[in-house]
This record gives structure tokens, sequence and C-alpha cells, in this order.
């Protein structure tokens, strides 16, 4: 406010007046004689008698001050408000922060924070609105846990961003939105799309070319084709990644095309788009230049399959993204052969190898040790190609004995071909290695799959569960099954549940009080699933559906 | 008193946790798992078993339909005021999903809620029947206070001699005097039984080194501190009313005798402040119906909190008595005819212009007051440089916020709430800015805390 006397002022001279006073003040009476001064009273009284009516007089005439520029309003957010249970469901979920408590998975209450993303990606499935004023808890989380911060940010809305822009704390969610926080221009407007790609900043183009890519691929490639001589490598790099979004074969000749290109990182980014289309030019010369390094060996009892490794990497291969050197320990020729297989189309093979199915092929004995060589290098081809067939060979009977260990696939490989299957032949494909290899190495393939999890697989874990505290052991050994158990496991399946609640009888060779401890894990785990439930209703959706 | 379909919600129940370590555990027990018999009433009492880590389940009621704010037992340990599981209880019952069912409370909770019925009921009987009895001698009580009137006038005196010295050495010697010179004085008023003198020279300590400005300031406050110090020197001299608000600036005891006023008591405001001994707790009540506000006031020692709760945005049919003293909003809950409820209504607003004037209107009957209690309507929370303004939408006059306030994190709420355009925000309007305390958007929209 600002000490402005009122028009009409009977004392004219008052801000003078006060003036006086304060100096008086300060320097003391003794050495200054303050202004007016009383009769018949001390200097400092009158003093600080004069004051009290100067102190009460400015105080009562105090005026608002001028308005500083408003702020730009907050764009709309066009979408419905959330209903007033969810509302108050993400009050509870963003009181729970973390940092406080006595941490560890002890208890029997769900853990809240946990379920964050869960009920975010709920709420983005439904479109609705965050309330505006969660939105500052709402940017505090995102700000602590990045892996929140994609769904956050989406459910946070325009608004967050016009907030962010308000408080450095939250600069992230300026970066993390693409363009910066300045909306992207209508696709339709060429003018102000090619204005933006000629002289947006970087992140801004990115978005722009991912937009226009998700949209309508050959026009993103067309503008990345008006520019892509003047740009800077490591953006050639960025920009020709974004190809990956929406690749088909009107995509090869740009991409053969970069495979001249001075930079090392694009030729090999541009290889690796290519060898994924199984049609193009360059996935045929892979083709040949693999299929001359492996055939069957009818002289043996049964037929093998037998690799006669590259002898030199010539300047061709390396054109089509070979690298040359291999890395520290491993041999040249077997890391050119695997970098060709990795490439060459998956389906070449079976003409190549009898006209035998993947499974047949895979099954067939390798000569020589080649064998985790050129099965490791089909894996990557089955991911790399998108190939559910081959994943499937691959992969084998989830119950075969070799499952378990680490065998030719190792459990990462395995998670990534998992992912090229569909999602119920994924759930049925760990259910089945749960049933015969219980949890110990599960925990990497449960990440893969869909969520909520199908009804196989849910029941799977739960025996698995079952069968682990029987055996004895503290629930915390398993205390990583649980937690994915409490997020994925469909909230249909806590009546099955029931049994495990109560604490059972101790058998004699059994760690103490795990019993106890196992109850209380179980108890956690129908409560989330019950909280979970409830969470889904609120948002307005079917029990257990769509928390991808 | 229906108190059926009509539930808090969560904000509502959270903001009755004594500390953050409770609202936490509370929030995690809102969920159905550990709780069996769970069930409500129409009367405003809410029960559950809940399971700890013990074999046996704590009982857990809650009264909500109390005068002071819910009431709670539990057959927990904690010494936690309400424990998590009260908390807990609550906000299941909050989140209203079925899994606390209208009922019949079992017999544990109906012996409780019997039990304190009656000793309500018998408190209430014995205060009817006459205001003096049980305050003993009424000629030993008026001694009393003669008594303390003696010492505290000493005490203003002798105040008024360090204030004419101070100002005959000059403030600038204040400066390197420091705080040890005002907590002596300050203890020399506690003596005196001047709780108010105290609390103002110690306030009078920190200004100093408050920054630029900080002589103007030092003045200021001096000068009001002489005002009360000759205020209460010549009390007999002053209109009653005036000299009721001297002895409360004091610091003497006051009951709240006003005539009881019936009203719809909308909820508008709590927050605690705390120092080292004490914390206190502010509500601002809002008469829908007499169009005042009110300020109840309630003590907790330090790290607990003061048991008067009422949730923001909740209706209260209550009558309330002032504190005597002009200009003082002061006033006590007394008897409460229904319990609490949710409620649409929000207080009429005023402009910034209005808000300074009736400020400075305010001073006339109390001129110590540092804010008066004011509902602004139609303005946007606006960036000022490194501070914030809240600024009429039409005009172009504006209120800065508090240095205090730009510091909390209801600021962001509230301008998130606002996303630019003009919101409804009550708050304290003084010589030092405004301090928002609660906002509505424009249109609908709940009451959002923003303390």
């Amino acid at each position: 406010m600002t000490r402005t006397s009122a028009p009409a002022d009977p004392h004219p001279h008052a801000p003078a007046a006060w003036e006086e006073l304060v100096t008086a003040a300060l320097l003391g009476t003794e050495r200054r004689t303050p202004p007016g001064g009383t009769p018949g009273r001390e200097a400092p009284v009158a003093l600080l008698d004069a004051a009290a009516v100067e102190t009460v007089r400015r105080r009562a005439g105090l005026r608002p001050a001028r308005a500083a520029r408003r702020p730009d309003p907050a764009p709309e957010d066009p979408r419905p408000a959330l209903p007033a249970a969810a509302a108050r469901r993400l009050t509870m979920l963003l009181a729970d922060r973390p940092g406080t408590g006595g941490g560890g998975r002890r208890g029997t209450a769900p853990d809240l924070m946990e379920l964050l993303p869960q009920w975010l990606a709920a709420a983005n499935d439904r479109g609705f609105a965050a309330p505006p004023e969660t939105l500052p808890a709402l940017l505090d989380a995102a700000r602590g846990r990045t892996d929140l911060r994609p769904a956050a940010l989406a459910f946070a809305g325009p608004r967050a961003v016009w907030l962010a822009r308000l408080n450095p704390d939250w600069r992230f969610a300026l970066r993390a939105t693409p363009g910066g926080g300045t909306a992207l221009p209508h696709l339709e407007d060429a003018d102000r799309v090619r204005q933006l790609w000629q002289e947006g900043l970087f992140a801004e183009r990115v978005a722009l070319l991912a937009a226009i890519r998700a949209r309508e691929p050959a026009a993103a490639r067309e503008l990345l084709g008006t520019t892509w001589a003047t740009e800077r490598a490591e953006d050639r790099l960025m920009f020709l990644d974004s190809l990956r979004t929406g690749l088909g074969p009107r995509d090869e000749p740009f991409l053969e095309q970069a495979l001249a290109d001075r930079s090392r990182n694009v030729r090999a980014t541009a290889a690796e788009l290519l060898s994924a289309l199984p049609e193009s030019a360059l996935a045929a010369r892979m083709a040949v230049r693999a299929g001359a390094c492996v055939a069957v060996d009818h002289t043996r009892d049964t037929p093998t399959i037998s690799v006669e490794a590259p002898h030199e990497c010539d300047a061709s291969m390396e054109r089509d993204g070979v690298v040359p050197k291999a890395p520290a320990g491993r041999g040249e020729r077997s890391w050119w052969f695997g970098q060709l297989v990795e490439a060459a189309p998956l389906g070449t093979w079976s003409g190549r190898l009898g006209g035998r199915t993947p499974e047949e092929i895979v099954a067939l004995p390798v000569a020589d040790d080649w064998q985790s060589e050129l099965h490791a290098a089909w894996c990557r081809a089955a991911v790399r190609q998108r190939d559910a067939e081959w994943a499937r060979a691959l992969l084998g009977s989830p119950s075969a004995p070799e499952a378990g260990g680490p065998g030719a696939v190792s459990l990462a490989e395995r998670a990534k071909l998992l992912g090229r299957l569909g999602a119920a032949d994924r759930a049925d494909w760990v259910a089945g290695f749960i049933a015969t290899h219980g949890l110990s190495e599960a925990f990497q393939l449960l990440g893969v799959c869909a969520v909520p999890w199908a009804g196989p697989l849910g029941r799977a874990v739960v025996d698995a569960l079952n069968i682990a505290r029987d055996a004895g052991s503290y629930p915390w050994s398993f205390s990583g099954v649980m937690g994915l158990a409490e997020r994925c496991l469909a909230p249909s399946e806590a009546s099955r549940l029931d049994g495990l609640l109560a604490v059972p009888d101790e058998p004699e060779d059994a760690s103490p009080g795990a019993g106890g401890y196992w109850a209380e894990a179980f108890q956690r785990l129908v409560t989330t699933l019950r909280f979970r439930a409830t969470m889904t209703d609120e948002l307005g959706m079917a029990e257990g559906l769509g928390m991808a | 008193m229906t108190q059926q379909g009509v539930r808090w919600s969560a904000d509502q129940v959270l903001a009755l946790a004594p500390d953050t370590a409770s609202r936490k555990a509370g929030n995690k027990l809102g969920a159905a798992g550990p709780w069996s018999e769970a069930g409500s009433s129409d009367e405003g009492t809410v029960w559950g078993l809940c399971k700890g880590s013990g074999s046996k389940p704590y009982q857990t009621v809650v009264d909500i339909a109390d005068v002071s704010g819910p009431a709670y037992k539990c057959s927990c340990p904690s010494r936690k005021f309400p424990c998590k599981h009260a908390l807990g209880l609550l906000l299941l019952w909050a989140g209203g999903d079925g899994a606390v069912p209208p009922g019949q409370p079992p017999g544990w909770a109906e012996e409780w809620i019997a039990g304190r019925r009656k000793r309500a009921e018998e408190k209430r009987t014995a205060g009817a029947a006459g205001p003096g009895a049980g305050s003993g001698d009424p000629e030993a009580a008026r001694r009393r206070s003669e008594r303390r009137a003696e010492r505290v006038t000493a005490g203003a005196t002798e105040l008024e001699q360090r204030l004419a010295d101070l100002l005959r050495g000059g403030l600038a010697g204040a400066e390197q005097a420091g705080y040890g010179l005002w907590e002596e004085t300050a203890a020399r008023m506690v003596d005196a039984q001047a709780p108010g003198l105290a609390a103002r020279v110690r306030e009078l300590g920190a200004i100093p080194a408050s920054g630029a400005g900080w002589p103007v300031r030092l003045l200021e406050e001096c000068a009001l501190l002489h005002l009360l110090d000759q205020g209460w020197l010549r009390r007999e001299r002053l209109p009653d009313a005036l000299a009721d608000t001297v002895r409360s600036r004091i610091g003497l005891p006051a009951s709240a005798d006003g005539p009881p006023v019936r009203d719809r008591w909308l909820v508008l405001a709590q927050y605690d402040t705390a120092d080292t001994k004490l914390t206190t707790r502010r509500i601002w009540l809002y008469g829908t119906e007499s169009d005042r506000t009110a300020l109840l006031l309630s003590y907790g020692a330090a790290g607990r909190a003061p048991e008067l709760t009422l949730p923001v945005g909740l209706v209260l049919d209550a009558e309330v008595s002032a504190y005597p003293g002009a200009g003082q909003l002061r006033a006590s809950l007394a008897e409460q005819f229904a319990a609490p409820t949710p409620s649409p209504i929000r207080p009429p607003g005023v402009t910034t212009t209005e808000a300074a004037a009736r400020y400075g209107d305010a001073l006339r009957l109390d001129p110590w007051l540092d804010s008066l209690p004011v509902t602004l309507d139609h303005v946007v929370p606006t960036p000022d440089g490194d501070s914030w303004q809240l600024a009429d939408a039409d005009t172009d006059t504006a209120l800065p916020l508090t240095p205090a306030a730009r510091a909390r994190p209801g600021l962001w709420r509230l301008v998130a709430l606002s996303g630019g355009a003009p919101v409804r925000v009550f708050g304290e309007c003084g010589h030092h800015g405004f301090t928002p305390l609660t906002a509505w958007p424009a249109g609908t929209g709940e009451a959002v805390q923003l303390c």
C-alpha cells in the first residue's frame, strides 16, 4: 500500500513533519529538538505523543497501490473436471510424500505414493483436467521424481506450464513441454510450420518434427529433407531418430542416401533403420551376406547348422553400417557375423535353411560353439524387426529346464523378446515360467507384462508367493515381486487372497515369525488392491480396465 | 441433527491432524483394509475397529457433533491427539464409499458417547445455575483485580520512563543495544502481569535487524506502545468500550460476556502460529445472516495442537459471544445446535480500495490494530517484481501481499487457482499488506485453504 494522503488533506505538511519526527527520534531529543513540542511535556514524551498521532494518521490514510501488469490468463483447459471423490483421492495421494516415516516395506497400509503413477495414467486415460489448486503439489511431486514427469505434466495440463513460468522451481516443466511451453502451430498452417522449422530452437524443431511424423510420416520426411544438407551432425542424428515413428518402405530412398552421410553415427542409425525394413535394398544385401555364412550341413547324422564367419569387413559392408572394429575381448569375425545376422531379414532364413519354420530352425543344433552367437543375433533381429513368430520360437517353452537358467538367451533379452509378443501370449509365457521356475528370476519378466495382469498370470504369481511362504522364508526376500503385485495384480483377484491373510501355524524349519510377516504383507496386498479398485471406480472406469 | 449424506472432505479431515507425521500416518489408514465393524450414526458418531500390530484391534470412536470440534477416543497407546486411527477412520468416513455404513453404535462406543453427553449436560445445567456460582468470593476477586491493576500501572510507568530515555538518547543507540535491552524490559512487564506490553516490547527488539527503514518502524511501534501506556494510565477518562480495548491490548483476562449471537457461522480460515512455549490457533468465522466476522482463539502447549478444530468450508448453527472492547472481533463459541455441515456459501467481497478504507475506519476503534479480516472480490494475483499483489480486475489499484505471505506455499495454490482470472480471497488486511488465507474460484467451486 502507498502512504498517500487523501486528496482533502487537513495536514498539507504531514510528510515533512513525520520526517522531522523520525530524524529527531533517531538522533535523540538531547541533540535535536523535535518540531511542535507541547508545553508542559518533556521533549521525549512530546515526541512520542506526536509520533503516535502521526502513526495512526498515516496508517488510517493508507491507500491501495497501483496495480502492476496483470499476468496473461492461463490457456483454457477444455477437459472435464475430476469427479469430487477422485479429486479427494488425488489430495490423499499427493499428501503421502516420501521422506518421513519409517520407510521399508513393513505394515499393512498401502504405499500411496507408489499408486500415484497408476492414478495419473488412469486420469489421463479418461482425459480429466487437474483441479487447479493441486497443481503446485503435482509440480513439486514431478520435480522430485523424474519418472513421474510425463504423466504428471500431461495431467497438470496447460495451466501448469503457465504456472511454471512464474516460479523458477518448476522450470523443468517448461523444458519437458514441447517447445518450451509455446504451443505448436496448427499442423495445417504450412507457413507457420515452415517458419518454426527454419527459425525455431532445437527442442521446438524436434517437437514439431515428432508431431508431424506422428500424423503424416511422409510430410515429416519431406520437411526434414528441405534443410537436411545444412543441419549439424548431432542434429541430423536426432532428427533421423525421430523417423523411427511410423517407419515404412517409403522412407527407404531418404535413408539409403543417409548411408553416405559424413557422420558415422548418422550412417549407423540409417543402416539400423533400413535393416528394420525387410523389403529394403540394404536388408537384401545383408541377407545375401548373412546367408553366405550359414548353411545346413547334411553330411552329419542329424541336420546341423554350420557357420562360416566373414573373413573381412569390406567397404560396402562398412557403408551398410557394419562396425569394423570389435570391442575388446571379442573376435573380429564373430563380431562382424553377429552384425550381419542381426540386420538380415528373418523372413529369408526359411528359404535359406530348407523351408523350415522358425521353431524348427531354432531347434537345429549348431556346430562348433556358434549357437550362442547365432541365437543372440536372431534375438536382436526379432526385437528390431518386431517379429512375433521368431520371438516366440527363440523364447522356447517357458517350462523348459534351460529357460530357468542363463542359457543362450539372457533374462534381459528374453524380456525384450516378450515385448514383441501380444499381451495375452506374453502373460501366458511368464505365467508358465513362474509355475516352473518360481519367482526368483521373474521380476524383470513381470515388468514387461501388461497391467493389470491377466488372470492366469496373476494366479501364477499368487500361487508362487504362497509356495514361497510355505517354504518358510521371510517375505522381504520377495519384496520386489510383492511391490509389483500391489501395483499390477487385477483388483478382482483380491478375493482369492482371503485365505492368506491369517497368520499360519509355523512349520518347524521356518524362519521365526515369518508367518506373521507374510500375513501382514498379504494384508497390504489386499488393502492396496481394494484401494486401487476404489480409485478406479472414482475415475468412472470399470474395475481392472485400462491402467497400463 | 442429521449427519447422513453430509460428509467432510479429506482436506477437512486432514486439517485435524496435530502434525505432519500424524497426517501421513492417518492418510495410510484411510483405506478399508485394516478396518472392521465401522459405522456412523445420525447423531454424528463414527466408530470402527482398526487392526494394529497387536492381536486385539484398537477401538476408535469420534464424535463430530461436539460443540468444541470433534472429540476422539481410541484404545491405542498413542499420545497424539487425535491419533492416526481417529484420522484414518474419519478419512474412511469422508471417502463415502460404503466402508462406514450408517448404523447403531456398538456397546463400547455407545458408552463413551453417553458419558460425554451426560457430562456436557451437567456442565450446561451448572452454567445455567448462575454465572457467579463457583467463582468464589466476589470481594476477594475485586481485591485481586485491584492489586493486579496496581502492578500493571507500575509496569506501564516504568515502561514510559524507558521509552523516554530511549528517545532522549536516540533510536540510533538501539541498534547497538540489541535484543538484551528489550528482553530485560519484557521480563519486567511479565513481572508486572502485563503480557500484552511484554509481547510488544519483545517485538521492538527485532525491528532494528529488520532491514531498511527500521527507524521509521521502530518509532511507530514505540509511539503506539506509548499510546497504550497512556491509555492505561488514563483509562478512567476513556469511553468504556475503548477502556476495554486498552485492557485487552494490555493482556488482562476478560470473559466473553457479550450477548450470544445465534447464526449460521461459516468457517473461513484456521491457522496456527507457534512460539517456543505456545501454539495459538486462530479460526475466522463469518456470520452468514448477521454479516459479522468473529475470531476464535485456542491455545495448545508447544508441540501439541490446540483442541478446537473447525475445518474450513463448514457451517455451524451456533451461538457466539463477543469479548469486550471496541473493535475487538474475538469471540467464544457457546452453544452449538447441530453438527457442522459443508456449505457452498461464500462471504461477500469488496474492492481493494474499500478494504484499505475499512482498515482505516477500524483504527478509530482500536489504534493498535495491525490488520482486519476482509474478503476481496474480483481480484487477480499479480507478480510485481520480486513481490506479489492482489489487483482489482476492473480498476488499477492493488493490495501488496505481506512479506510472510509471499514465502508461503499457499501463494502458489492461490496463483494456480486464479490462472490469471479474478478470484475471491479472504484474508487479513493491514499496514503490512494483505495476507491471503482462503480463496474461491470464479463461478462455483469449493473454498481452497491457503494457510
